[in-house]
């Protein structure tokens, strides 16, 4: 039996669902996008020539929740399915956007560069916790205009995984969806096996920004997935109860939702989001909040009743150190993540509000992830009696009877996960003879081997050379000759 | 001063502390029927609620919503003596004019609404420009309304490099020092503010009310 973590009634999210198409109606959706209102105008919706606010009618909704997919994939470099978009399957990946990286033995947050988003992009690709790359972190050393396309041109360099993604403007969204057909060949084959998928945010209360929604409709018509990051503040940006926040976080999903079926009937849209509450001394939003964690469960549910694949930011934390409460932030919020059968779980090793990296950080959050994939495993039956048949004529009634059981070899490792050396399981006398390190100290340790056992992936160098010409092309026309040098690569 | 009078400054305070609007506003009226100057009722009665409630939230016993009702209270108070104010011929000595906006390309004002609120509950007369206004907006609405003080928000590390595009077509066009520029947002530091040459920073909202008394030079009001 596999366990699941579930919040609300049906009959609460049968309330939920109709609050939420009231909230449609009144006080409506504002679209700030003019190709999004005609696309909603087109259908007859009524919207205020002044205030662009949209309401939208159930019907529409519902025909869009038809046409929407139930389920998709993300594939890797060589064309596997990786990602599972649907159903309760769980994926973990890194934290996208952070602005700083924690240097391990300053402890500064620095100001990120090509050379930070590198470094995580390797040490993500060699843990199987993580099913999918994320530009994790801006690179400070290009300019604004290539920023969102520069990184992503960075993950297919540095990377076999699928990508979570998302751009800064209309623009480059655009520029970046060019780009992922190129790399695959043609727009046909970047649409067929999708490497990439798009965050895109609504802005709460109720906004459908016009980046926002012009980002939907692009990437509707590309026919590549996008992902709704829907943020409501719960007791700032959106009402302080957790239901109200949810309804809320359900009108936005709806009308986005909405606006990228009408773009196009059938492409991959994902029912996403990073949700939380405020933090009413700080002026905050905790990311490691356990209420914020119980929002991301409760809207899962509701997407989960409609059939709507899931995504949530969960597995950070607001500590500024990789410390005792980002290992509980963490692990605790990647459990409630895991136990709501949420598709794609963002957020591993970002610290600090989700404004800082650690790539010590990821290697800590993968044995928490590894612990609530486990958890998911559930307790299974392996064996035709429970216990009846381990207790043949060679028991002696000692300790060590079932170590010496064939069933124990052979069983071992699919009833126990067995964690890396981030997890100290060592005697006093072991662990003082590996150096006395805390989790910090390991992770350090670990991420040196993992930077040292890095080999880049086999590209096609046709592909490689497409892909430097289109980027060099682009940094061009935001100002600059030259792009930043990659280790690995020779210059472009 | 009578313990009636007394009673009521008393009693206007504690509608600011506790946020309630209605009783503020009634406080106000009564205040007109009794005939007490209505620069009194603000300074000896509401503003020392406004007060009690920042130095409150300063030392981490106030919450933001308590923050926010006070606020709310203040203006409601205010805008009832206002009438009766120019009635008199006696304007409630402003602090100083203030415009306030979100950087272009940002969408986040949940700070700076709040600075807003705080400063109008403080005595600047605020203009709020709200979300995404580029350097031009900014800068004509403070020549336009003759402005002592210029408020910037901003987010996003992406969005924080236009406070210094502000500041620069500023200096350009010669508003500085007589236009004084704060700046504020979670990613605003001392550090980008001294960069940027900005006037001052604030972490938060009863801060920036501290600062832009300072930087009108009004530190003691």
């Amino acid at each position: 039996m596999r366990p699941k973590l579930t919040l609300l009634s049906d009959e609460i999210i049968a309330r939920i669902l109709a609050e939420a198409y009231e909230l449609l109606l009144k006080p409506g959706i504002k679209v700030q996008n003019e190709e999004a209102r005609e696309l909603l105008i087109r259908e007859g919706v009524v919207i205020d020539p002044e205030t662009h606010v949209a309401q939208i009618p159930a019907p529409l909704v519902q025909r869009a929740l038809e046409s929407v997919p139930r389920e998709f994939y993300l594939y890797d470099y060589d064309g596997n399915p990786v990602v599972h978009y649907g159903g309760d399957s769980v994926h973990f990946d890194p934290g996208s956007s952070g602005i700083a990286m924690l240097n391990p033995d300053t402890l500064e947050h620095e100001t990120t560069e090509t050379e930070h988003l590198v470094r995580l992009l390797k040490v993500a690709e060699q843990i199987s916790q993580y099913d999918a790359q994320s530009t994790a972190v801006i690179c400070h050393d290009v300019p604004k205009d290539i920023q969102d396309s520069y990184r992503l041109y960075l993950a297919l360099l540095y990377s076999k995984k699928p990508i979570v993604t998302g751009a800064f403007t209309n623009k480059t969204v655009q520029e970046m969806i060019d780009m992922l057909s190129l790399f695959a060949g043609s727009p046909e084959a970047a649409r067929e096996k999708p490497r990439a998928i798009f965050d895109v945010c609504p802005a709460p209360p109720l906004i459908w920004s016009n980046f926002g929604a012009g980002n939907l409709v692009q990437l509707a018509r590309a026919g590549i997935p996008a992902e709704i990051v829907s943020v409501p503040l719960a007791g700032a940006a959106a009402p302080v109860t957790m239901l109200g926040t949810v309804t809320q976080h359900t009108a936005e999903c709806l009308a986005g939702i909405t606006i990228h079926q009408l773009a196009n009937p059938g492409a991959p849209i994902v029912w996403g989001g990073a949700a939380a509450i405020f933090d009413m001394k700080k002026g905050a939003t905790p990311m490691g909040a356990i209420e914020t964690a119980m929002l991301d469960c409760s809207y899962a549910q509701v997407a989960k009743t409609l059939g709507m694949p899931t995504h949530t930011y969960l597995g950070a934390t607001d500590s500024k150190l990789v410390d005792a409460q980002a290992g509980l932030e963490s692990g605790i919020s990647a459990m409630v993540g895991a136990l709501s059968g949420i598709n794609m779980i963002s957020g591993s090793g970002m610290l600090d509000f989700l404004a800082c990296h650690s790539a010590e950080k990821l290697v800590i959050d993968a044995e928490g992830i590894a612990m609530a994939k486990r958890m998911i495993g559930g307790v299974k039956q392996h064996t035709d009696t429970l216990a009846t048949g381990f207790y043949d004529d060679k028991i002696n009634f000692k300790g060590g009877d079932f170590l010496k059981q064939k069933i124990t070899m052979k069983l071992f490792r699919e009833e126990q996960h067995l964690p890396s050396d981030i997890i100290d399981r060592n005697s006093t006398r072991q662990w003082k003879e590996a150096g006395s390190l805390d989790a910090f100290g390991r992770a350090k340790v670990r991420v040196k081997e993992l930077l040292a056992s890095y080999s880049r992936p086999e590209l096609d160098s046709d592909q490689i050379a497409r892909l430097h010409s289109y980027m060099l092309d682009l940094a061009k026309k935001a100002g600059i000759e030259e792009l930043p040098r990659l280790e690995d690569y020779e210059p472009a | 001063m009578s313990e009636e009078l007394e009673a009521l400054f008393k009693d206007m305070a504690q509608s600011i502390i506790d946020g309630d609007s209605d009783i503020s506003v009634e406080l106000a009226k009564k205040s007109i029927e009794m005939n007490i100057p209505p620069l009194d009722a603000i300074t000896k009665g509401f503003v020392v609620g406004v007060n009690y409630i920042g130095d409150q939230f300063g030392a981490g016993e106030a919450f933001l919503p308590e923050l926010v009702m006070a606020g709310e209270a203040m203006k409601a108070a205010v805008a009832t003596l206002e009438p009766e104010l120019i009635k008199l011929g006696e304007a409630r000595e402003t602090m100083g004019r203030v415009v306030l906006a979100t950087v272009e390309g940002d969408i986040h004002e949940i700070g700076k609404t709040l600075v807003g609120t705080m400063l109008s509950a403080s005595g600047f007369e605020v203009t709020d420009l709200g979300v995404d206004q580029p350097a031009d907006k900014i800068i004509g609405k403070a020549i336009e309304i003759d402005a002592s003080l210029i408020g910037m928000s901003a987010l996003l590390t992406t969005t924080m490099v236009r406070q210094r595009e502000v500041i620069e077509e500023m200096d350009k066009e010669g508003l500085r020092p007589k236009i004084k520029v704060m700046v504020g947002g979670a990613p605003i530091t001392r550090d980008w503010a001294t960069k940027i040459k900005a006037d001052g920073y604030s972490e938060d909202a009863v801060g920036a009310v501290k600062l832009a008394k300072e930087l009108v030079g009004k530190a003691d009001a």
